[in-house]
C-alpha cells in the first residue's frame, strides 16, 4: 500500500506528519511512502533525508494526496491556497486519511470526506484507555506545549525565573502558578520548576494532587470539596459556588505570583473563563500570562490567539503554534504515533478498519461514507450490566435466581416458553387480569432499568426507602376497612375488617419507620 | 355481617366492589403517587438527590394514603386512623433511635411488617372480595394463594434474619439433613393445598378454604425459617435483599387481588430492586442464587491448599511509623470495623493525615457489611466524605501504588486464594487485591478464619503484618501515638 506525506499548509504549520525515521520504519512495514518535495523543511527535515530513507519525492500535491491509500497529515484538511481546491477534495476515493481533524469544530469537513467514502481517523479522538498511550498524540503534544510555553513566558519575563544571592544584593525567585495540571500543565511545572521558580498548582481534579506535588509544586487547594474529574481523565464543568471560591483564588494569587500559565479546557466545549482584567492588572509589573488555552478562546479575557498583548505592562502570551515551535521533535514525536496507529490497523499487510479495535474504532470519524463520530460509549460501568439478551418477563427475578449468564440457546428458550406461557394466559384470562398483568410487567422493567443507576453506595439507603414504599400495602388493608357496597347495601365482614386493621397498623410502622430511617442515613451523606 | 362468597345471580350484576370502583380522583392520585416512587428511585442515583429522592417517595406515599382514605366510609376511617396514628409514632420511634451499625437488623424487621401485612390482606381478600365466577374467580384465588404464600415466607424469614443479625440466634448455617428433600416437600404440598385451596373456593365453603389458607400459612412459614436458618451470616446480604424483594412481590400479589394498579407498580418496583441487589450481592461472590439460598456456606466442598508460612506481628508504634511514612494509605474496612465502632476514630485518623498531606482513600468490597453499601453508610455516619470512599471496581488497579494498605475486621475479602486457588470454596470471587500494596496491616482479633472458614494466604505474605486486638482500642491507639509522636 502507499502512504502520502504532503507539505502542511497551515499558515505557521512547522511540523510534518512524517520524519525520514518515521518514513523509515513504514518503509520496513511494507509500505511504499511518497512525500511532497519541501514537506519537511519547516522541521528541518530535507527531502534528501527523505530520499534516503527509501521515500519516494514528487512535487505533484495533488499525486501524494489522490494515489496515496493512506495519507498522513497534522491540521485537519483546508482550501489549499496555491491549488485552490479543498484538501480533502483530493482524497483517493475509498482512501485513509490519518491526522488532526477535530470532528466537532469542524463538521463542515466530514461531509467532505464522506463524499469521497474516506475513512478517517482523527488523532484528537483516540480514546483515554492506557492501550492507546503510544497513539495519544495529544498527550505528546500538550506535554510540549507545557514545555515551551514556559520557555515562551521567560523569553518575555523582564526578571530572573531563580532567586540569586549576589554581592551586588538578593534576587528572589520568580513566583509561578500553573491552572490546570494536565499533561500540558504538568510539563509546565517541571520546566519551571527546573528554571528555579517557585511554582504553585490548581486543578479541579483533587486526584491530580499527588502527581503535581511529585513534580515539586505546591497543589493549590480550596475550602471547597467537589471534585472535578469527567469522563477520560479529563475536567467536568464545576458547580457555581465552586466557580466562585476558585476565582476568589485566583484574584488572589495574581497578586502574588509574576507568572500564570493556564492549561483550562473542557472537551467539546470554549474554553473556561478563569483570569479577568482586573486579575490582570492587580499583576506585578512584568508579570506574563501564557494561555495555552488561546485556540479554544482563552483563559484569560485579553488573550488574543496567535498574539502578543501588552496590558499595563502585562504580557498576555497567546501562541497557538507551540508546539510547532519545536518541530523537529514534535514532528517525530507527533509521526510516531501515526506509525503506531497503523500499526495498531494492522501494518501494511493486514491494514483494516476495525470496528471490533477500541483504538481504531475511537478514533474513527468517517468510514464509507458515513459519520462514525461521536463512536459509542463504552460505558464502564462498576455494577455487572446483565446481558440485553434476557428481556424475559420477569427480568428481574430470573436474572436474580440464576447468578450465570445463561447461553445463548438456554435464554432463547426460555423467551420461547415465557412468550407460549404469555399466550395460554392470554386465552384463557379475563381481559381485566390481562390489564393489570401489563402493568406489573411494564412496573418490573422501569424497577429494573431504575434501580440499576443507583450507586452501590447508596444501596442500605434504597433498601430501607424500598421497604417504605412496600408499606403501600397498608391500602390494601384500607380497603377492608369500610365493607362491600352491594348496590346501596353495605355488608361489614368483621374479621376482615380486624385483619385489615392489622395490616393497616403493621403497614404503617413500614412506612413512617422506613422513610424516616432513609432521611437519617441520607442527612449524613456528605462531600 | 354477610359474606358474598357464594354470589346469586341478582347480586352478580348489581354488585360493584370497594376495591374496584376507585373514584377519578382516586385513580389519578395513584398514578401521581406511582410517578413519585419512580423518581423516588432514581433520586438515590448520587448522593446529592438521594434526599430529595426521599421526599418524593414520601409525598407518592402520602398521596396514595390520603386518596384511599377519601374512599374509606366514616367507620372505616376511624379504624383507619386508630390503626396508623399510634403505628407511625413507633416506626418513627424505632428509626430514631436505631444505631447505624443495627440498620441491618432494623430492615429485617421491617421487611417481616411487610409480610404479615401481605398475609393479612390476603385473608381478609378472601372473606371479602367481588363476587367472581370462570377463570376470573380461579385466577382471584391463585393470586390470594400466591400473596398469602410469598407474604408468609417474607414474615417468618425475615424474622429470623431479624434474630440473627442482632445475634439473638447463632450466625453458623443449620444445616438439617436431608433438608433439599425438606425443601422439595414443601413445594409439592404448597401446591397440592393451592390446588385443594381453589377448589374449596370454588365451592363457596369458606371455612374450609380458610383452613386451607391457614395451614399453606403455616408451612411456607416454616420454609421461610428453614431457608434463613440454613444461611450463613457472611451471606445476610443477600438474604436481606431477597427478602426486600419477596416483600416487593408480595405486595404486587396483593395488588393483582384488589385489582389495584397502585400496589402492583410499586410492589414490581420494590420486588425489581431487591432482585437486582441480590443480584449484584451474588455476584460479588461468584456464587449462585441459589447455592446461597441452599445455604450451608463454610461446610465447603473442595480442598484448599494448607496456608504456610508464619505471620509476622506488628505493635501500635509500627503502625504509626508505616502510616508516617506512606504517601498514600488505603483503608479497607469489614463487619470488624462495625462491630467494634471504630468508624469515628478512623474518621479522626483520616482528617489528620489528609491534613499532613498523605492520600487517604476508603476500599469498599460491595459484600462487605451485612447489607449491601452498609460500609458507606457507617462511613458517612462518621463523616468521612463519599468522595474517598470507593468502590471495589474503581480502586483495585490503585494498590500498586498504594504505599499502606489497613484492612480493619475484613477478611474474605481481602483473600487472594479468591483468585489463585481455584479449590478454594471462594475462588473466582472477586476480592480488593490488597497484596499488591507496598505494606499491608491487618487488624484482626486472632488469627481466626473469616466466615467462609478458610484460611487466608493473605496474612503470611512477606509485606503483610498483623495487629492484633480490638480493632477499636487499635485504632484509639494509632490516633494517640500518632498525635502524640
Amino acid at each position: 500500500m502507499r502512504i502520502g506525506i504532503p507539505k502542511e499548509i497551515h499558515t505557521g504549520e512547522r511540523r510534518v506528519a512524517g520524519t525520514p525515521k518515521t518514513v523509515k520504519k513504514l518503509i520496513e512495514m511494507g509500505f511504499e511512502v511518497v512525500v511532497e518535495q519541501g514537506a519537511g523543511v519547516a522541521a528541518e527535515h530535507y527531502d534528501d533525508m527523505y530520499a534516503q530513507a527509501g521515500a519516494t519525492l514528487t512535487a505533484d500535491t495533488k499525486a501524494v494526496w489522490g494515489e496515496s491509500d493512506i495519507v498522513l497529515k497534522v491540521h485537519s484538511p483546508q482550501i489549499h491556497p496555491s491549488l485552490g481546491v479543498h484538501e480533502a477534495d483530493l482524497i483517493k476515493e475509498g482512501g485513509c486519511l490519518i491526522g488532526f481533524i477535530w470532528p466537532a469544530q469542524n463538521q463542515d469537513i466530514l461531509d467532505k470526506f464522506n463524499a469521497r467514502k474516506a475513512s478517517v481517523l482523527a488523532m484528537d479522538c483516540v480514546p483515554r484507555i492506557s492501550r492507546a498511550q503510544k497513539v495519544d498524540a495529544l498527550s505528546a503534544m500538550a506535554n510540549a506545549a507545557g514545555y515551551r510555553a514556559v520557555i515562551e513566558a521567560v523569553n518575555v519575563y523582564p526578571r530572573f525565573l531563580t532567586g540569586q544571592s549576589t554581592a551586588a544584593g538578593g534576587i528572589k525567585p520568580a513566583k509561578v502558578l500553573v491552572i490546570g495540571a494536565g499533561v500540558a500543565g504538568l510539563a509546565a511545572i517541571g520546566a519551571a520548576k527546573s528554571l528555579g521558580a517557585i511554582v504553585r498548582a490548581f486543578d479541579t481534579r483533587l486526584e491530580v494532587g499527588d502527581q503535581v506535588r511529585s513534580m515539586g509544586a505546591e497543589f493549590l487547594e480550596l475550602d471547597f470539596k467537589e471534585d472535578g474529574s469527567g469522563e477520560g481523565g479529563y475536567a467536568k464543568i464545576m458547580s457555581k459556588e465552586f466557580i466562585d471560591a476558585e476565582m476568589k483564588l485566583f484574584a488572589q494569587q495574581a497578586m502574588e505570583v509574576d507568572i500564570i500559565i493556564t492549561t483550562a479546557l473542557i472537551p467539546g466545549k470554549p474554553a473556561p473563563l478563569l483570569i479577568t482584567a482586573g486579575m490582570v492588572e492587580s499583576m506585578r509589573e512584568g508579570g506574563v500570562i501564557v494561555d495555552l488555552a488561546a485556540q479554544q478562546g482563552g483563559n484569560c479575557v485579553l488573550t488574543k490567539a496567535d498574539e502578543l498583548v501588552i496590558h499595563k505592562g502585562v504580557r498576555v502570551v497567546g501562541y497557538t503554534d507551540l508546539p510547532s515551535r519545536m518541530a523537529i521533535q514534535t514532528s517525530w514525536l507527533y509521526a510516531s504515533t501515526l506509525v503506531s496507529m497503523i500499526d495498531e490497523m494492522g501494518g501494511d499487510e493486514n491494514f483494516k478498519i476495525d470496528f471490533e479495535n477500541d483504538i481504531v474504532r475511537g478514533s474513527l470519524v468517517c468510514h464509507d461514507g458515513n459519520t462514525t463520530w461521536p463512536p459509542p460509549q463504552q460505558k464502564q460501568t462498576q455494577a455487572p450490566i446483565v446481558s440485553p439478551d434476557q428481556p424475559s418477563m420477569d427480568t428481574a427475578a430470573t436474572a436474580a435466581q440464576d447468578g450465570k449468564p445463561k447461553t445463548k440457546y438456554g435464554s432463547i428458550a426460555v423467551m420461547i416458553i415465557i412468550a407460549i406461557a404469555l399466550l395460554a394466559l392470554g386465552r384463557v384470562a379475563p381481559s381485566d387480569f390481562l390489564s393489570h398483568f401489563t402493568v406489573f410487567v411494564l412496573a418490573c422493567f422501569v424497577g429494573w432499568q431504575v434501580v440499576w443507576n443507583v450507586t452501590p453506595a447508596l444501596h442500605t439507603p434504597l433498601m430501607s426507602v424500598t421497604n417504605a414504599i412496600s408499606g403501600i400495602i397498608l391500602i390494601g388493608g384500607m380497603l377492608h376497612l369500610s365493607g362491600t357496597t352491594t348496590g346501596s347495601e353495605v355488608h361489614t365482614d368483621t374479621i376482615a375488617v380486624v385483619l385489615g386493621a392489622a395490616a393497616v397498623f403493621l403497614a404503617a410502622i413500614n412506612i413512617s419507620g422506613g422513610f424516616l430511617v432513609t432521611r437519617r442515613m441520607l442527612s449524613m451523606f456528605h462531600k | 355481617m354477610t359474606s358474598n362468597i357464594a354470589p346469586t345471580p341478582e347480586t352478580l350484576v348489581a354488585a360493584t366492589t370497594n376495591a374496584s370502583s376507585l373514584t377519578g380522583l382516586a385513580t389519578v392520585a395513584y398514578i401521581i403517587a406511582a410517578a413519585l416512587f419512580i423518581m423516588s428511585l432514581s433520586g438515590l442515583g448520587h448522593p446529592e438527590t438521594s434526599r430529595r429522592g426521599n421526599v418524593y417517595g414520601i409525598a407518592g406515599m402520602l398521596i396514595a394514603l390520603i386518596a384511599t382514605a377519601l374512599l374509606l366510609s366514616s367507620s372505616g376511617f376511624m379504624i383507619f386512623m386508630a390503626a396508623v396514628i399510634p403505628a407511625a409514632i413507633i416506626g418513627a420511634v424505632l428509626a430514631s433511635r436505631v444505631q447505624m451499625t443495627s440498620m441491618p437488623q432494623l430492615v429485617a424487621m421491617l421487611h417481616s411488617f411487610v409480610g404479615a401485612a401481605a398475609v393479612l390482606v390476603g385473608f381478609a381478600t378472601l372473606r371479602e372480595h367481588s363476587p367472581l365466577t370462570g377463570s376470573a374467580l380461579l385466577i382471584h384465588n391463585i393470586e390470594i394463594y400466591i400473596g398469602v404464600c410469598i407474604g408468609s415466607i417474607t414474615f417468618t424469614g425475615s424474622i429470623i434474619a431479624y434474630a440473627k443479625l442482632d445475634g439473638k440466634i447463632g450466625g453458623k448455617p443449620l444445616v438439617l439433613p436431608a433438608r433439599h428433600l425438606l425443601n422439595i416437600i414443601v413445594v409439592l404440598l404448597t401446591f397440592a393445598l393451592g390446588y385443594m385451596f381453589a377448589q374449596a373456593v370454588g365451592d363457596g365453603d369458606m371455612t374450609k378454604s380458610m383452613w386451607l389458607l391457614g395451614i399453606a400459612t403455616a408451612i411456607t412459614g416454616l420454609f421461610g425459617v428453614h431457608m434463613v436458618m440454613a444461611i450463613g451470616g457472611a451471606d445476610m446480604p443477600v438474604v436481606v435483599s431477597m427478602l426486600n424483594s419477596y416483600s416487593g412481590w408480595a405486595a404486587a400479589a396483593a395488588g393483582f387481588m384488589l385489582s389495584n394498579d397502585l400496589l402492583i407498580i410499586t410492589g414490581a418496583l420494590v420486588g425489581s430492586s431487591g432482585a437486582i441487589l441480590s443480584y449484584i450481592m451474588c455476584k460479588s461472590m461468584n456464587r449462585s442464587f441459589f447455592s446461597v439460598i441452599m445455604g450451608g456456606f463454610g461446610a465447603a466442598e473442595g480442598t484448599t491448599v494448607a496456608i504456610e508460612g508464619e505471620h509476622t506481628e506488628i505493635m501500635v508504634e509500627g503502625t504509626v511509623d508505616l502510616i508516617r511514612n506512606a504517601k498514600s494509605i488505603v483503608i479497607v474496612p469489614g463487619y470488624g470495623m462495625a462491630v467494634a465502632q471504630a468508624q469515628h476514630t478512623l474518621s479522626e485518623i483520616t482528617k489528620e493525615l489528609e491534613a499532613a498531606g498523605i492520600k487517604i482513600r476508603f476500599a469498599i468490597h460491595p459484600i462487605a457489611g451485612r447489607l449491601p453499601g452498609h460500609m458507606n453508610v457507617l462511613l458517612a455516619e462518621a463523616n468521612i466524605s463519599y468522595d474517598i470512599v470507593l468502590e471495589m471496581d474503581e480502586i483495585n488497579e490503585d494498590f500498586t501504588e498504594t504505599d499502606l494498605v489497613l484492612v480493619i475486621g475484613a477478611n474474605d475479602i481481602v483473600n487472594p486464594s479468591a483468585l489463585d486457588d481455584p479449590g478454594s470454596p471462594i475462588a473466582g470471587m472477586p476480592v480488593l487485591e490488597v497484596w499488591k500494596a507496598k505494606d499491608v496491616i491487618v487488624m484482626k482479633r486472632s488469627m481466626a478464619s473469616g466466615y467462609a472458614g478458610i484460611g487466608n494466604p493473605l496474612f503470611v505474605k512477606d509485606n503483610t503484618q498483623m495487629l492484633f486486638g480490638d480493632a477499636k482500642k487499635n485504632v484509639d491507639a494509632i490516633l494517640t501515638a500518632y498525635r502524640t509522636g
